[in-house]
Protein backbone atom coordinates (compact mmCIF):
# COMPACT_ATOMS: atom_id res chain seq x y z
CA UNK A 1 0.00 0.00 0.00
CA UNK A 2 0.94 3.76 -0.82
CA UNK A 3 0.75 6.05 1.72
CA UNK A 4 -0.16 9.60 1.10
CA UNK A 5 -0.56 12.47 3.47
CA UNK A 6 -3.30 14.86 2.78
CA UNK A 7 -2.97 18.84 3.30
CA UNK A 8 -5.89 19.76 5.69
CA UNK A 9 -7.66 21.55 4.11
CA UNK A 10 -8.60 18.75 1.93
CA UNK A 11 -9.51 16.54 4.79
CA UNK A 12 -12.50 17.77 5.90
CA UNK A 13 -13.79 18.69 2.35
CA UNK A 14 -13.06 15.17 0.96
CA UNK A 15 -13.73 13.11 4.56
CA UNK A 16 -9.90 12.14 4.37
CA UNK A 17 -7.81 11.17 7.03
CA UNK A 18 -4.15 12.74 7.39
CA UNK A 19 -2.84 9.67 6.30
CA UNK A 20 -4.39 7.18 3.33
CA UNK A 21 -3.71 3.86 2.58
CA UNK A 22 -3.80 2.93 -1.32
CA UNK A 23 -3.76 0.34 -3.80
CA UNK A 24 -2.05 1.84 -6.69
CA UNK A 25 -2.83 -0.64 -9.99
CA UNK A 26 0.55 -0.49 -12.16
CA UNK A 27 3.81 1.20 -12.07
CA UNK A 28 3.82 3.75 -8.84
CA UNK A 29 3.94 7.21 -10.02
CA UNK A 30 2.81 10.46 -9.03
CA UNK A 31 -0.01 10.18 -11.89
CA UNK A 32 -0.85 6.90 -10.41
CA UNK A 33 -1.13 7.91 -6.95
CA UNK A 34 -3.59 10.77 -7.45
CA UNK A 35 -5.27 8.86 -10.00
CA UNK A 36 -6.43 6.53 -7.11
CA UNK A 37 -6.56 9.27 -4.31
CA UNK A 38 -9.23 10.87 -6.51
CA UNK A 39 -10.90 7.59 -7.07
CA UNK A 40 -11.58 6.87 -3.94
CA UNK A 41 -12.21 10.65 -2.58
CA UNK A 42 -13.93 12.29 -5.71
CA UNK A 43 -14.65 15.33 -3.61
CA UNK A 44 -10.61 15.86 -3.94
CA UNK A 45 -10.94 15.81 -7.91
CA UNK A 46 -10.00 19.49 -9.43
CA UNK A 47 -8.69 20.37 -5.68
CA UNK A 48 -4.80 19.25 -6.11
CA UNK A 49 -4.86 19.36 -10.33
CA UNK A 50 -6.91 20.58 -12.56
CA UNK A 51 -9.99 18.36 -13.66
CA UNK A 52 -9.35 18.39 -17.43
CA UNK A 53 -5.57 19.23 -17.83
CA UNK A 54 -4.04 17.05 -14.82
CA UNK A 55 -1.87 19.98 -14.43
CA UNK A 56 -0.77 20.44 -10.70
CA UNK A 57 -2.64 23.85 -9.31
CA UNK A 58 -0.14 26.34 -8.51
CA UNK A 59 0.54 26.72 -5.10
CA UNK A 60 0.19 22.93 -4.00
CA UNK A 61 3.64 21.19 -3.84
CA UNK A 62 4.31 16.95 -3.85
CA UNK A 63 7.12 15.59 -1.93
CA UNK A 64 9.04 12.44 -1.01
CA UNK A 65 12.16 11.04 0.77
CA UNK A 66 13.29 15.01 1.52
CA UNK A 67 13.09 15.52 -2.36
CA UNK A 68 10.58 17.85 -4.07
CA UNK A 69 8.62 16.31 -6.95
CA UNK A 70 6.66 19.11 -7.89
CA UNK A 71 7.95 19.65 -10.90
CA UNK A 72 9.00 16.25 -12.07
CA UNK A 73 7.53 14.20 -15.11
CA UNK A 74 4.04 12.95 -13.68
CA UNK A 75 5.00 9.20 -14.98
CA UNK A 76 8.57 8.95 -13.59
CA UNK A 77 8.92 5.68 -11.44
CA UNK A 78 8.95 6.92 -7.43
CA UNK A 79 11.17 5.53 -5.42
CA UNK A 80 10.94 2.25 -3.99
CA UNK A 81 10.33 3.14 -0.36
CA UNK A 82 6.98 5.17 -1.72
CA UNK A 83 6.03 2.16 -3.68
CA UNK A 84 6.21 -0.37 -0.60
CA UNK A 85 4.94 2.42 1.72
CA UNK A 86 8.17 2.81 3.58
CA UNK A 87 7.70 6.64 2.97
CA UNK A 88 4.87 8.47 2.32
CA UNK A 89 4.36 10.58 -0.08
CA UNK A 90 3.34 14.34 0.41
CA UNK A 91 1.18 16.60 -0.84
CA UNK A 92 1.47 20.09 0.56
CA UNK A 93 -0.29 23.19 0.42
CA UNK A 94 2.88 25.77 -0.26
CA UNK A 95 3.05 28.37 1.81
CA UNK A 96 2.04 31.86 0.86
CA UNK A 97 0.32 35.31 1.41
CA UNK A 98 1.42 36.84 4.82
CA UNK B 1 -44.06 32.85 12.68
CA UNK B 2 -41.93 33.20 9.89
CA UNK B 3 -38.28 32.84 10.24
CA UNK B 4 -35.71 34.62 8.29
CA UNK B 5 -32.39 33.00 7.67
CA UNK B 6 -28.88 35.04 6.47
CA UNK B 7 -26.60 33.60 4.89
CA UNK B 8 -23.40 35.46 4.81
CA UNK B 9 -19.89 34.41 2.84
CA UNK B 10 -16.88 35.45 4.09
CA UNK B 11 -13.36 35.43 3.45
CA UNK B 12 -12.94 32.86 5.78
CA UNK B 13 -15.58 30.67 5.70
CA UNK B 14 -19.89 31.35 5.46
CA UNK B 15 -22.15 31.80 8.34
CA UNK B 16 -25.98 31.50 8.62
CA UNK B 17 -27.66 33.83 10.97
CA UNK B 18 -31.44 32.46 12.37
CA UNK B 19 -34.24 34.79 13.42
CA UNK B 20 -38.18 34.69 13.90
CA UNK B 21 -40.31 37.29 12.16
CA UNK B 22 -39.36 40.12 14.68
CA UNK B 23 -35.05 40.16 13.68
CA UNK B 24 -34.20 41.07 16.98
CA UNK B 25 -32.76 37.92 18.41
CA UNK B 26 -30.40 35.96 16.54
CA UNK B 27 -28.57 33.08 16.80
CA UNK B 28 -25.26 32.63 14.54
CA UNK B 29 -24.14 29.35 13.39
CA UNK B 30 -20.46 28.57 11.66
CA UNK B 31 -17.71 29.38 10.18
CA UNK B 32 -18.79 26.64 7.51
CA UNK B 33 -16.02 25.61 5.06
CA UNK B 34 -13.54 27.43 7.98
CA UNK B 35 -10.71 29.28 5.90
CA UNK B 36 -11.65 28.73 2.68
CA UNK B 37 -13.44 31.98 1.23
CA UNK B 38 -16.93 31.35 0.61
CA UNK B 39 -18.18 33.86 -2.07
CA UNK B 40 -21.52 33.25 -2.14
CA UNK B 41 -24.48 31.39 -0.49
CA UNK B 42 -28.09 31.11 -2.06
CA UNK B 43 -30.94 29.14 -1.14
CA UNK B 44 -33.45 28.07 -3.49
CA UNK B 45 -36.95 29.79 -3.73
CA UNK B 46 -38.50 26.78 -4.60
CA UNK B 47 -37.33 24.33 -1.32
CA UNK B 48 -35.73 26.81 0.98
CA UNK B 49 -33.81 23.91 2.77
CA UNK B 50 -31.91 23.30 -0.67
CA UNK B 51 -28.60 25.83 -0.23
CA UNK B 52 -26.10 26.10 -2.63
CA UNK B 53 -22.31 27.85 -1.89
CA UNK B 54 -19.62 28.55 -3.14
CA UNK B 55 -16.51 27.67 -1.76
CA UNK B 56 -13.11 28.65 -2.87
CA UNK B 57 -8.95 28.89 -2.65
CA UNK B 58 -6.09 30.30 -4.06
CA UNK B 59 -4.60 26.79 -3.16
CA UNK B 60 -7.08 24.24 -3.93
CA UNK B 61 -9.25 26.17 -6.44
CA UNK B 62 -13.35 26.15 -6.96
CA UNK B 63 -15.36 23.54 -4.77
CA UNK B 64 -19.62 23.68 -4.63
CA UNK B 65 -21.47 22.99 -1.58
CA UNK B 66 -25.00 21.79 -1.21
CA UNK B 67 -27.38 21.53 1.63
CA UNK B 68 -30.66 19.62 1.70
CA UNK B 69 -31.73 20.45 4.91
CA UNK B 70 -31.55 24.20 5.46
CA UNK B 71 -27.75 24.32 5.90
CA UNK B 72 -27.32 21.42 9.02
CA UNK B 73 -25.13 19.54 6.75
CA UNK B 74 -23.41 19.84 3.64
CA UNK B 75 -22.24 17.65 0.95
CA UNK B 76 -20.40 18.47 -2.37
CA UNK B 77 -22.66 16.67 -4.65
CA UNK B 78 -21.55 13.51 -6.45
CA UNK B 79 -18.11 13.68 -4.04
CA UNK B 80 -18.67 11.35 -1.37
CA UNK B 81 -16.24 8.25 -0.96
CA UNK B 82 -16.59 6.06 -3.60
CA UNK B 83 -18.16 3.03 -2.73
CA UNK B 84 -17.81 1.19 -6.37
CA UNK B 85 -17.60 1.12 -9.67
CA UNK B 86 -15.61 4.37 -10.00
CA UNK B 87 -18.91 6.58 -8.70
CA UNK B 88 -19.45 9.10 -7.76
CA UNK B 89 -17.16 11.41 -10.56
CA UNK B 90 -16.65 14.47 -8.44
CA UNK B 91 -17.60 16.82 -10.64
CA UNK B 92 -19.68 19.43 -9.04
CA UNK B 93 -16.76 21.61 -9.38
CA UNK B 94 -15.91 21.06 -12.61
CA UNK B 95 -16.63 23.75 -14.76
CA UNK B 96 -14.92 24.22 -18.28
CA UNK B 97 -15.68 26.05 -21.24
CA UNK B 98 -17.43 24.90 -24.46
CA UNK B 99 -15.81 24.60 -27.21
CA UNK B 100 -13.30 27.54 -28.81
CA UNK B 101 -11.91 29.15 -25.56
CA UNK B 102 -11.32 32.62 -26.99
CA UNK B 103 -9.09 35.94 -25.29
CA UNK B 104 -10.07 38.48 -23.57
CA UNK B 105 -8.64 41.84 -22.81
CA UNK B 106 -6.07 42.31 -19.96
CA UNK B 107 -5.46 45.11 -17.96
CA UNK B 108 -2.49 46.43 -20.08
CA UNK B 109 -4.16 46.07 -23.06
CA UNK B 110 -2.94 42.53 -24.43
CA UNK B 111 -5.19 39.55 -24.61
CA UNK B 112 -5.17 36.54 -23.06
CA UNK B 113 -7.08 33.65 -22.82
CA UNK B 114 -10.31 32.60 -20.84
CA UNK B 115 -9.42 30.95 -17.62
CA UNK B 116 -11.73 29.60 -15.01
CA UNK B 117 -10.84 30.99 -11.87
CA UNK B 118 -13.89 30.60 -9.42
CA UNK B 119 -17.70 30.86 -8.94
CA UNK B 120 -18.63 34.78 -7.80
CA UNK B 121 -22.62 34.01 -7.38
CA UNK B 122 -24.87 31.09 -7.36
CA UNK B 123 -28.87 32.05 -8.54
CA UNK B 124 -31.40 29.15 -8.26
CA UNK B 125 -33.96 28.72 -10.02
CA UNK B 126 -37.85 30.14 -9.28
CA UNK B 127 -39.21 26.77 -9.87
CA UNK B 128 -36.34 23.55 -9.53
CA UNK B 129 -34.40 23.16 -6.50
CA UNK B 130 -32.07 21.19 -8.80
CA UNK B 131 -31.65 24.11 -11.00
CA UNK B 132 -29.11 26.98 -10.47
CA UNK B 133 -27.15 29.14 -12.42
CA UNK B 134 -23.09 30.08 -11.66
CA UNK B 135 -21.84 33.30 -12.76
CA UNK B 136 -18.01 32.53 -12.78
CA UNK B 137 -14.29 34.71 -13.33
CA UNK B 138 -13.35 34.63 -16.14
CA UNK B 139 -16.56 35.65 -17.23
CA UNK B 140 -19.23 33.13 -18.25
CA UNK B 141 -22.32 31.46 -17.31
CA UNK B 142 -22.78 28.27 -16.35
CA UNK B 143 -26.10 26.15 -15.14
CA UNK B 144 -26.67 22.33 -13.11
CA UNK B 145 -30.22 20.70 -13.77
CA UNK B 146 -29.14 17.99 -11.25
CA UNK B 147 -28.60 19.92 -8.01
CA UNK B 148 -25.12 20.89 -8.77
CA UNK B 149 -23.82 17.66 -9.48
CA UNK B 150 -22.43 18.71 -13.01
CA UNK B 151 -22.44 22.18 -14.61
CA UNK B 152 -22.59 23.33 -18.50
CA UNK B 153 -21.81 26.59 -20.13
CA UNK B 154 -24.39 28.67 -21.82
CA UNK B 155 -21.76 29.39 -24.39
CA UNK B 156 -23.59 31.90 -26.12
CA UNK B 157 -22.46 34.65 -23.77
CA UNK B 158 -18.84 34.02 -24.14
CA UNK B 159 -18.63 33.56 -27.30
CA UNK B 160 -20.50 36.92 -28.27
CA UNK B 161 -18.73 39.25 -30.86
CA UNK B 162 -17.32 41.62 -28.44
CA UNK B 163 -16.23 39.16 -26.06
CA UNK B 164 -12.41 40.02 -27.18
CA UNK B 165 -13.04 43.42 -26.11
CA UNK B 166 -14.12 42.78 -22.30
CA UNK B 167 -11.60 43.26 -19.79
CA UNK B 168 -11.37 42.59 -16.14
CA UNK B 169 -12.01 45.44 -13.09
CA UNK B 170 -10.17 45.41 -10.26
CA UNK B 171 -11.23 42.23 -8.70
CA UNK B 172 -11.13 40.26 -11.70
CA UNK B 173 -13.39 39.74 -14.92
CA UNK B 174 -16.73 38.11 -13.07
CA UNK B 175 -20.34 37.59 -13.73
CA UNK B 176 -21.92 38.75 -10.71
CA UNK B 177 -25.05 39.70 -11.39
CA UNK B 178 -27.84 37.01 -12.83
CA UNK B 179 -31.31 38.12 -13.13
CA UNK B 180 -34.37 35.70 -13.64
CA UNK B 181 -37.64 37.32 -14.91
CA UNK B 182 -40.71 35.93 -13.14
CA UNK B 183 -42.56 36.53 -16.36
CA UNK B 184 -40.62 35.31 -18.55
CA UNK B 185 -38.56 32.11 -17.98
CA UNK B 186 -36.92 33.03 -21.69
CA UNK B 187 -35.30 36.25 -20.24
CA UNK B 188 -31.81 35.98 -18.74
CA UNK B 189 -30.09 39.15 -17.59
CA UNK B 190 -26.33 39.19 -16.20
CA UNK B 191 -24.07 41.73 -15.53
CA UNK B 192 -20.28 41.66 -16.11
CA UNK B 193 -17.41 44.00 -14.71
CA UNK B 194 -16.26 45.12 -16.62
CA UNK B 195 -17.62 44.27 -20.13
CA UNK B 196 -21.63 45.24 -18.95
CA UNK B 197 -25.32 43.96 -18.54
CA UNK B 198 -26.17 41.58 -21.52
CA UNK B 199 -29.72 40.10 -22.44
CA UNK B 200 -30.98 37.06 -23.72
CA UNK B 201 -34.62 36.16 -24.72
CA UNK B 202 -34.22 32.86 -25.54
CA UNK B 203 -32.96 31.12 -22.71
CA UNK B 204 -29.54 32.20 -23.30
CA UNK B 205 -28.50 30.72 -26.15
CA UNK B 206 -27.96 34.01 -27.77
CA UNK B 207 -26.95 37.45 -26.14
CA UNK B 208 -27.57 41.11 -27.07
CA UNK B 209 -25.34 44.29 -25.30
CA UNK B 210 -27.80 45.93 -22.74
CA UNK B 211 -25.70 49.13 -21.85
CA UNK B 212 -27.11 52.01 -24.13
CA UNK B 213 -27.38 55.44 -21.95
CA UNK B 214 -23.89 54.26 -20.07
CA UNK B 215 -21.25 56.19 -20.02
CA UNK B 216 -17.82 56.05 -17.95
CA UNK B 217 -14.67 58.29 -18.08
CA UNK B 218 -12.43 55.73 -18.32
CA UNK B 219 -14.19 54.76 -21.95
CA UNK B 220 -13.25 57.51 -24.41
CA UNK B 221 -15.54 56.74 -26.70
CA UNK B 222 -19.32 57.65 -25.61
CA UNK B 223 -21.16 54.92 -27.97
CA UNK B 224 -18.98 51.84 -26.70
CA UNK B 225 -21.05 48.89 -26.55
CA UNK B 226 -19.13 47.12 -23.86
CA UNK B 227 -16.25 47.53 -21.42
CA UNK B 228 -18.95 49.47 -18.84
CA UNK B 229 -17.98 48.18 -14.88
CA UNK B 230 -21.48 47.79 -13.82
CA UNK B 231 -20.93 46.88 -9.84
CA UNK B 232 -24.76 45.53 -9.37
CA UNK B 233 -28.24 45.17 -10.56
CA UNK B 234 -31.69 45.11 -8.69
CA UNK B 235 -34.77 44.24 -9.72
CA UNK B 236 -37.92 43.68 -8.03
CA UNK B 237 -39.91 40.69 -9.59
CA UNK B 238 -43.47 42.51 -10.08
CA UNK B 239 -41.51 45.08 -12.48
CA UNK B 240 -38.92 42.76 -14.11
CA UNK B 241 -38.38 45.30 -16.92
CA UNK B 242 -37.35 48.09 -14.54
CA UNK B 243 -33.67 47.36 -13.30
CA UNK B 244 -31.63 49.65 -11.28
CA UNK B 245 -27.76 49.64 -11.42
CA UNK B 246 -24.87 50.66 -9.44
CA UNK B 247 -22.08 51.30 -11.63
CA UNK B 248 -18.40 51.66 -11.02
CA UNK B 249 -19.63 55.82 -11.18
CA UNK B 250 -23.30 56.26 -11.21
CA UNK B 251 -27.05 54.99 -10.38
CA UNK B 252 -29.14 54.35 -13.29
CA UNK B 253 -32.73 52.47 -13.82
CA UNK B 254 -33.65 51.22 -17.02
CA UNK B 255 -37.77 50.73 -17.92
CA UNK B 256 -36.75 48.90 -20.59
CA UNK B 257 -34.74 45.95 -19.56
CA UNK B 258 -31.72 47.45 -20.12
CA UNK B 259 -32.86 49.59 -23.78
CA UNK B 260 -31.66 52.48 -21.51
CA UNK B 261 -30.04 53.58 -18.97
CA UNK B 262 -31.22 56.95 -17.20
CA UNK B 263 -28.99 58.34 -14.25
CA UNK B 264 -30.75 58.87 -11.47
CA UNK B 265 -27.90 59.97 -8.94
CA UNK B 266 -28.96 63.20 -8.30
CA UNK B 267 -29.15 63.71 -4.05
CA UNK B 268 -26.31 61.08 -3.34
CA UNK B 269 -23.31 62.44 -1.70
CA UNK B 270 -21.31 60.62 -4.59
CA UNK B 271 -22.58 57.91 -6.99
CA UNK B 272 -19.97 55.58 -6.53
CA UNK B 273 -20.48 52.09 -4.45
CA UNK B 274 -20.92 48.73 -4.89
CA UNK B 275 -24.36 47.01 -3.97
CA UNK B 276 -28.01 48.32 -4.66
CA UNK B 277 -31.02 46.77 -3.39
CA UNK B 278 -35.19 46.72 -4.04
CA UNK B 279 -37.85 46.83 -1.25
CA UNK B 280 -39.53 43.51 -1.69
CA UNK B 281 -43.17 45.48 -1.47
CA UNK B 282 -42.67 48.37 -3.28
CA UNK B 283 -40.77 48.23 -6.55
CA UNK B 284 -39.87 51.95 -6.67
CA UNK B 285 -38.04 52.32 -3.27
CA UNK B 286 -34.47 51.12 -3.24
CA UNK B 287 -31.13 51.33 -1.14
CA UNK B 288 -27.44 51.86 -1.79
CA UNK B 289 -24.47 52.84 0.25
CA UNK B 290 -22.44 55.60 -1.48
CA UNK B 291 -18.34 54.79 -1.11
CA UNK B 292 -15.91 57.17 -1.79
CA UNK B 293 -13.68 56.09 -4.63
CA UNK B 294 -11.08 58.55 -4.12
CA UNK B 295 -10.36 58.12 -0.17
CA UNK B 296 -9.81 54.35 -0.31
CA UNK B 297 -13.31 53.25 -1.02
CA UNK B 298 -15.22 54.09 2.34
CA UNK B 299 -18.28 55.36 3.32
CA UNK B 300 -17.53 59.50 2.85
CA UNK B 301 -16.51 61.47 5.66
CA UNK B 302 -16.49 58.01 7.84
CA UNK B 303 -20.46 58.13 7.84
CA UNK B 304 -21.81 54.29 7.29
CA UNK B 305 -25.03 55.75 5.40
CA UNK B 306 -27.78 53.75 3.42
CA UNK B 307 -29.44 56.39 1.21
CA UNK B 308 -33.00 55.57 0.55
CA UNK B 309 -34.67 56.38 -2.33
CA UNK B 310 -38.66 56.39 -2.49
CA UNK B 311 -39.89 57.29 -5.77
CA UNK B 312 -37.55 55.35 -7.96
CA UNK B 313 -33.95 57.46 -7.94
CA UNK B 314 -35.69 61.17 -7.79
CA UNK B 315 -34.95 61.73 -4.28
CA UNK B 316 -32.86 60.07 -1.95
CA UNK B 317 -32.00 60.25 2.10
CA UNK B 318 -29.71 59.30 4.13
CA UNK B 319 -30.71 56.80 6.84
CA UNK B 320 -27.92 56.64 9.98
CA UNK B 321 -30.01 55.48 12.62
CA UNK B 322 -28.36 52.63 14.33
CA UNK B 323 -25.03 53.47 12.10
CA UNK B 324 -21.71 54.77 12.57
CA UNK B 325 -21.99 58.76 12.04
CA UNK B 326 -17.77 58.94 12.66
CA UNK B 327 -14.85 56.76 12.02
CA UNK B 328 -16.26 54.27 9.90
CA UNK B 329 -13.48 53.05 7.04
CA UNK B 330 -15.03 49.75 5.65
CA UNK B 331 -16.52 49.07 2.51
CA UNK B 332 -19.81 47.13 1.45
CA UNK B 333 -19.55 44.77 -1.38
CA UNK B 334 -21.65 44.06 -4.60
CA UNK B 335 -23.46 41.09 -3.76
CA UNK B 336 -24.03 42.26 0.26
CA UNK B 337 -26.59 43.75 0.57
CA UNK B 338 -30.20 41.73 0.49
CA UNK B 339 -34.04 42.35 1.37
CA UNK B 340 -36.65 39.92 3.06
CA UNK B 341 -39.72 39.69 2.32
CA UNK B 342 -41.75 40.21 5.63
CA UNK B 343 -44.57 42.47 5.65
CA UNK B 344 -42.51 45.04 7.12
CA UNK B 345 -39.90 44.45 4.62
CA UNK B 346 -36.37 44.32 6.21
CA UNK B 347 -32.65 45.28 4.86
CA UNK B 348 -29.66 43.64 5.66
CA UNK B 349 -25.95 44.58 4.25
CA UNK B 350 -22.43 43.18 5.38
CA UNK B 351 -18.99 44.92 5.58
CA UNK B 352 -16.12 44.78 4.77
CA UNK B 353 -15.29 45.44 8.90
CA UNK B 354 -17.37 41.90 9.61
CA UNK B 355 -20.64 43.65 10.60
CA UNK B 356 -23.85 42.30 9.62
CA UNK B 357 -26.63 45.29 9.65
CA UNK B 358 -30.45 44.91 9.88
CA UNK B 359 -33.02 47.08 9.38
CA UNK B 360 -36.66 45.32 10.39
CA UNK B 361 -38.15 48.85 9.22
CA UNK B 362 -37.44 48.91 5.63
CA UNK B 363 -34.01 51.46 6.58
CA UNK B 364 -35.82 53.34 9.08
CA UNK B 365 -33.34 51.74 11.87
CA UNK B 366 -30.62 49.66 12.25
CA UNK B 367 -29.35 46.83 14.43
CA UNK B 368 -25.97 44.81 14.17
CA UNK B 369 -26.77 41.16 14.19
CA UNK B 370 -22.67 40.10 14.42
CA UNK B 371 -19.93 42.61 14.58
CA UNK B 372 -16.65 40.77 14.38
CA UNK B 373 -17.08 38.30 11.76
CA UNK B 374 -14.54 38.16 9.01
CA UNK B 375 -14.39 40.41 5.76
CA UNK B 376 -17.91 39.67 4.39
CA UNK B 377 -18.29 38.75 0.55
CA UNK B 378 -21.90 38.28 0.19
CA UNK B 379 -25.38 38.53 1.94
CA UNK B 380 -28.40 36.60 0.83
CA UNK B 381 -31.63 36.56 3.02
CA UNK B 382 -34.19 33.86 2.82
CA UNK B 383 -38.00 34.40 4.39
CA UNK B 384 -39.32 31.19 5.79
CA UNK B 385 -42.49 30.97 6.28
Amino acid sequence: MVRVVVPSPLRTLGQVPAEVALEVKGPVTQRTILDALESKYPALCGTIRDHVTKKRRALVRFYACSEDLSNEPMDAPLPEAVAKGEEPYLIVASIAGG
Amino acid sequence: MAKIRVLVGTKKGGFILTSDGKRKNWKVQGPLFTNWEVYHMAGSPADPNRLYASQTSGWFGQVIQRSSDGGKTWETPGGGPTVQDGMPKGEANKFVYEGKVGQHLWYDGSSRNWEFKRVWHLEPSHDDPDVCYAGVEDAALFKTSDGARTWKELPGLRQHATASKWNPGAGGMCLHTILLDGKNPKRLIVAISAAGVFRSDDSGKTWKPANKGLTSDYIPDKNAEVGYCVHKLAQHPSNPDTIFMQLHGGVLRTDDAGGLWKPIAKGLPNDFGFPIAVHAHDPETLYVIPIDPMQGRVPPEGKLRVFRSKDGGKNWKGMTKGLPQENCFVNVLRDAMAVDTMEECGVYFGTTGGQVYVSADGGDSWDAIVQHLPHVLSVEVQTIK
